[in-house]
């Protein structure tokens, strides 16, 4: 009998304490409740906003928030290697390689149009998702280089293949004391 | 007075949580790699630690001791740090997001964080009053912060150096946190508790 | 400030943390006076010399210029002219090996000397004390001066200082080995250099004039002393030896004991320093109005027979230097500009000299190892602290290594990496022959990328959002404007006036004829494969036919098996479709169509893409054929110009087979071309014909890629 009321006044003491909390924490989410997710926006700050799709996400932002949910961290090509480590420290994960499906070759690009062959479709001017053409229908279309990420949407839509990516020169301003590929000049 | 000092001392460098009686490994390893990460959480264990640790000496004192149910301790223990870490993840949480993401998953863990049970159940038997388990609870949570922000800064100034590959990570910080725990035996004798 | 002032004149002066005592090795040219070079056969004179921009280009290839005529033209304050060195002609203005560590070339003028050295018209200043403040910096901005200490910072603006200047201090300190050109210059031409002084003086009226001068210079320490004995002005300060005395913030600190605060320019606490050569180069310009044209270099090193300071124009090979000093060395492998602690290796001896350039070191073997040769021999730190030891900005050298390797890009920026001024002393005394400084820069230069990247990336991300709210916006817009016009539509229609009825009518045949086009379209899609001839029928369902067609037969195509075979196909279908003027832009706009859909199609083929590419080809020649025949020819140039497109796009995409393929396209080309070469606009025969160059060009390209492989 009394083993029958020590379980139950257990039990009845648990409930009781596990009500008083619960109560206390109920009333504590309320309270500090906090809005948004800054976590995508903390990616969203390393990703190098170039909008270009390559992650399969229609944007920065997107890819951002997908991360944030758990997306796999190595899809952004434009970003490289550094993207993926920053990622993975704010993350407090391992960085991974980055995916084999991307081009290896992400060097710095511009766009440019070939003005001789650009017909005026303005195609190009509704793929740049940073608005970095400059045009108008039946008018010639130009790259504002300043403006360009080099994200490569601009190429495919272009009816007549006028647009082509020039890697961005290197000259003593930008120059990285790369001292293992100082260019040699064979003199006579 | 003296009591409380020598307990304080005696929690915090000669019976340190973490580096002698080797609770609370858990954080020690997982938040050290960074010093920023280190101190909040340290901030957040010792927050627990002290409400938890008064918390659970009221609820054995008044609760369970005079309804003869001693025998919940643990479960009550438990269930009282899981709602002190909960409160603390919220407060975290609120007041800054960033800490709250740098600490990530270890946050919650601070449930089972065993230094934090342990001095729970060591306030029981070692049968301190109310004031000591505070005190207690306190010292454990500044010995453990303190372990833990040196550690972070040993860890850090680890990460950029010339270690051998096999030892590089985790190999090279269990030896350093056992050079230190070596260290902390030097304090033995220093206060008989 | 009195006692700072008392201790200076008391010679009790302060000193940096740290500083190495490397072996000084001046005495290689200090025993020689500075030589005047005869002119080279060619001047290469860099537009930029100095720290800012370029100036403005005023003479072009083919001018004859005079010595001491301006060359650029400064529109800007940070830009700063170049002068004609000597009298000769412009031969060339291309891109040349500049003096930088990078070995990259910058655009520069390349001057032939016509060997009469003949001055432009000079208009000697005989008291500069008559002209005003304005008038002196607007002299020394016109004569191209910039700091010759080694940075090259426009002087101009170094004389336009707003602030009190308490110290104006003269940097006669020349504390890196070899270099001696100060200290003869001093020698030999006090007197200008004083007349320099003053003319600072004038300009920025300090209220004590230092000239800091290392002890290893006893002569110019003389001369210098007997010119300013009655200047009570200008104080002589003699400091111990020591590397690197000659950096601005250890002069100022060991002469008034003040330490320039990170971030902080000097002139914000009252000083000013300028280098002992630029206050010589003021003096020519602002009394002489001589512009900087030439300067002493000091020509040192063992493998030299004949090591000696030159004067020497600016714009000369560093190799004819060189070898007017005897330069043994016939393999020219190690030269280095600047000094052996500060200066850089040059990839070729054709780097000419430039206002900044004060030294070129030809080292033996032994006295420098050749990098190239050796290698760096670097190996791991010890952690043994020489390092922070001797920096003179009191960093942490080790700690900047380690995070430099590690890449730790916050942990340098609190580490104060931006302050190290990059002397050397450092890596000078580092057991391990840990190259410090070259991670530095290295690291230093990552963190500047990066900030850009950031900047930019930031920039991206705000249009992208402006953009997406501008879409959004032209949405809401056109809705709006679309729901207007409907319900305006939808009252008129149920207003029961006449015109509503007919508009009523109107819609429903509309509808109609819709209806009737979708189930014609269908009938001719299937009979027209069985038959080539296709009669004159409406222009609109000609197009779409045509599309049809390309269509069919590309995805015919591609499910077949077919090996390609090379024959030689003509142009025959051409004949068969009647030519009416396709002036209607849907038509073209189905071509269009029609081509990027075949061409999707055959990007997904394998080797039958080979033939595919070929009828569709060939279908294109056709379809472009039909609309450059079009009265608009702004049409033709897009028809064409699309074919082009296509017809590259394919070309890339093909094989060695596609080698007779392409081949054999490009006759189909060039007889369409031919064709089309009598036409009755002129536009349009040249569209035609920049298409088929275009086309012929990328195949022969491709053609002979693949043959060569």
């Amino acid at each position: 009998m009394s083993v029958l009321v020590t379980t139950l006044l257990a039990i009845l003491v648990l409930g009781c304490m596990a009500l008083v909390f619960g109560a206390i924490l109920g009333f504590a989410s309320v309270k500090f409740h906090v809005e948004g997710d800054p976590l995508a926006e903390q990616v969203d700050a390393i990703l190098p906003q170039t909008q270009c799709g390559q992650c399969g996400y229609p944007g920065c932002k997107p890819y951002a928030e997908a991360v944030a949910n758990g997306e796999a961290i190595n899809k952004c090509a434009p970003g490289g290697e550094d993207t993926i480590k920053k990622i993975a420290d704010l993350m407090g994960v391992e960085p991974p390689p980055l995916d084999e499906s991307h081009d290896t070759d992400n060097s710095p690009k511009v766009a440019f149009i070939i003005e001789e062959d650009c017909i005026g479709c303005t195609k190009c001017i509704q793929a740049c998702p940073v608005d970095a053409i400059l045009g108008t229908t039946k008018q010639m279309h130009t790259i504002i280089a300043d403006e360009c990420t080099g994200c490569d949407l601009c190429v495919e839509p272009c009816p007549v293949d006028c647009i082509v990516m020039i890697p961005i020169a290197k000259t003593p301003q930008n120059w990285q004391w790369d001292l293992n590929n100082i260019p040699l000049v064979q003199l006579d | 007075m003296t009591d409380y000092l020598l307990l304080l001392v005696s929690t915090v460098l000669v019976n340190n949580f973490v580096l002698v009686k080797f609770l609370g490994l858990c954080p020690f390893m997982g938040v050290s790699s960074r010093t920023e990460t280190a101190i909040g959480m340290s901030f957040a264990t010792t927050f627990v630690m002290t409400i938890a640790s008064l918390l659970s000496y009221i609820v054995n004192t008044y609760i369970l001791a005079p309804l003869g149910l001693e025998y919940l301790t643990t479960m009550m223990f438990i269930l009282v740090i899981a709602v002190v870490v909960q409160f603390t993840e919220m407060v975290v949480h609120k007041t800054s997001a960033n800490l709250y993401r740098l600490l990530g998953i270890f946050l919650p863990l601070i449930t089972t964080n065993c230094a934090v049970l342990g001095v729970a159940l060591l306030n029981i038997y070692e049968q301190h009053n109310f004031l000591e388990s505070i005190v207690y609870g306190f010292g454990a949570a500044v010995g453990f912060s303190l372990v833990l922000i040196m550690f972070s800064a040993m860890r850090e100034k680890l990460a950029n150096a010339d270690i051998p590959k096999p030892f590089k990570g985790s190999a090279i910080a269990m030896i350093t946190a056992g050079l230190m725990s070596l260290a902390f035996m030097g304090f033995t004798g220093l206060v008989k508790l | 400030m009195g006692s700072v002032i008392e201790r200076i004149k008391r010679g009790n002066f302060w000193t940096f943390h740290g500083g190495i005592h490397p072996p000084e090795q001046k005495f290689l040219t200090t025993d020689k006076p500075i030589r005047a070079v005869s002119i080279p056969e060619q001047l290469i004179l860099p537009l930029q010399q100095h720290i800012g921009i370029a100036g403005e280009l005023q003479v072009k290839v083919g001018d004859k210029v005079l010595k001491g005529q301006a060359l650029t033209h400064s529109m800007h304050p940070m830009a700063v002219p170049i002068h004609a060195p000597t009298s000769g002609t412009i031969s060339a203005v291309k891109n040349a090996v500049i003096a930088h560590p990078s070995g990259l070339s910058e655009l520069c003028l390349f001057i032939t000397p016509d060997g009469e050295d003949k001055w432009r018209e000079r208009h000697i200043c005989i008291d500069f004390n008559q002209l005003t403040n304005n008038e002196l910096i607007d002299k020394i901005a016109s004569a191209g001066i910039s700091g010759m200490g080694g940075a090259g910072f426009p002087t101009q603006v170094k004389v336009s200082i707003r602030e009190k200047i308490k110290f104006l201090i003269i940097n006669a300190a020349e504390c890196e080995p070899y270099i001696s050109a100060d200290d003869l210059l001093m020698r030999e031409h006090s007197p200008s250099i004083l007349d320099g002084i003053n003319i600072l003086d004038r300009i920025l009226s300090p209220a004590y004039i230092l000239i800091g001068i290392e002890e290893n210079k006893p002569e110019a320490i003389k001369v210098l002393q007997q010119a300013t004995a009655h200047n009570e002005h200008i104080q002589v300060c003699v400091v111990p030896t020591k590397y690197p005395t000659g950096g601005e913030k250890q002069l100022i600190q060991i002469l008034t004991g003040q330490e320039v605060p990170s971030g902080v320019l000097p002139s914000s606490l009252g000083i000013v320093m300028h280098n002992i050569a630029t206050c010589f180069a003021i003096a020519d310009a602002v009394i002489n109005d001589i512009p900087l044209i030439k300067r002493v270099v000091t020509v040192s090193g063992q493998a030299l027979k004949k090591p000696q300071n030159v004067w020497s124009l600016l714009g000369t090979p560093v190799g004819f230097l060189l070898e007017q000093c005897g330069y043994a060395n016939k393999n020219k492998k190690h030269i280095i500009m600047g000094g052996p602690m500060m200066g850089y290796s040059l990839p070729t001896d054709q780097v000419p000299v430039v206002k900044t350039t004060n030294c070129v070191l030809a080292p033996s073997e032994q006295e420098i190892s050749s990098p190239y040769s050796t290698g760096t021999g670097e190996i791991e730190c010890i952690r043994c602290g020489q390092c922070s030891d001797v920096c003179p900005s009191q960093l942490l050298p080790q700690e900047l290594q380690w995070s430099a390797k590690a890449k730790d890009q916050p942990q340098l920026e609190k580490l104060n990496l931006f302050d190290c001024i990059e002397c050397g002393a450092c890596a000078y005394v580092c057991p391990s022959q840990i190259p410090l400084v070259h991670y530095y820069r290295v690291a230093k230069s990552e963190i500047r990328t990066q900030k850009q990247l950031d900047i930019k990336a930031e920039h991206a991300k705000v249009r992208f959002e402006a953009r997406k709210e501008r879409l959004a916006r032209d949405k809401i817009a056109r809705e709006e404007k679309h729901k207007a016009a409907a319900e305006a539509r939808k009252v008129r229609m149920n207003s029961g006036t006449p015109q509503a009825k007919t508009e009523k009518s109107a819609v429903a045949e509309a509808l109609a004829r819709v209806k009737a086009k979708k189930a014609q379209q269908t009938k001719i899609g299937d009979s027209v494969t069985a038959d080539h001839t296709v009669t004159p029928i409406d222009v609109e369902q000609k197009s779409q036919v045509s599309a049809a067609i390309a269509r069919a037969k590309a995805k015919k195509l591609a499910a077949q098996q077919n090996i390609p075979t090379e024959k030689s196909v003509s142009v025959d279908t051409t004949d068969d479709i009647a030519i009416e003027p396709v002036n209607d832009k849907k038509a073209k706009i189905a071509a269009a169509v029609a081509k990027a859909k075949a061409r999707k199609l055959t990007e997904k083929s394998n080797d039958t893409a080979l033939a595919t590419n070929k009828n569709t080809l060939d279908d294109n020649t056709v379809i472009s054929k039909q609309v450059e025949k079009s009265v608009d020819d702004k049409k033709a140039k897009i028809a064409a110009a699309v074919a082009k497109a296509k017809a590259r796009k394919l070309a890339e995409k093909s094989n060695d087979t596609a080698l007779a393929a392409n081949k054999n396209t490009l006759d189909d080309n060039t007889v369409i071309s031919k064709v089309v070469a009598k036409p009755v606009n002129d536009k349009k025969a040249k569209i035609a014909a920049t298409v088929t160059e275009a086309k012929a060009s990328k195949l022969a390209e491709q053609q002979t890629k693949l043959e060569s492989t």
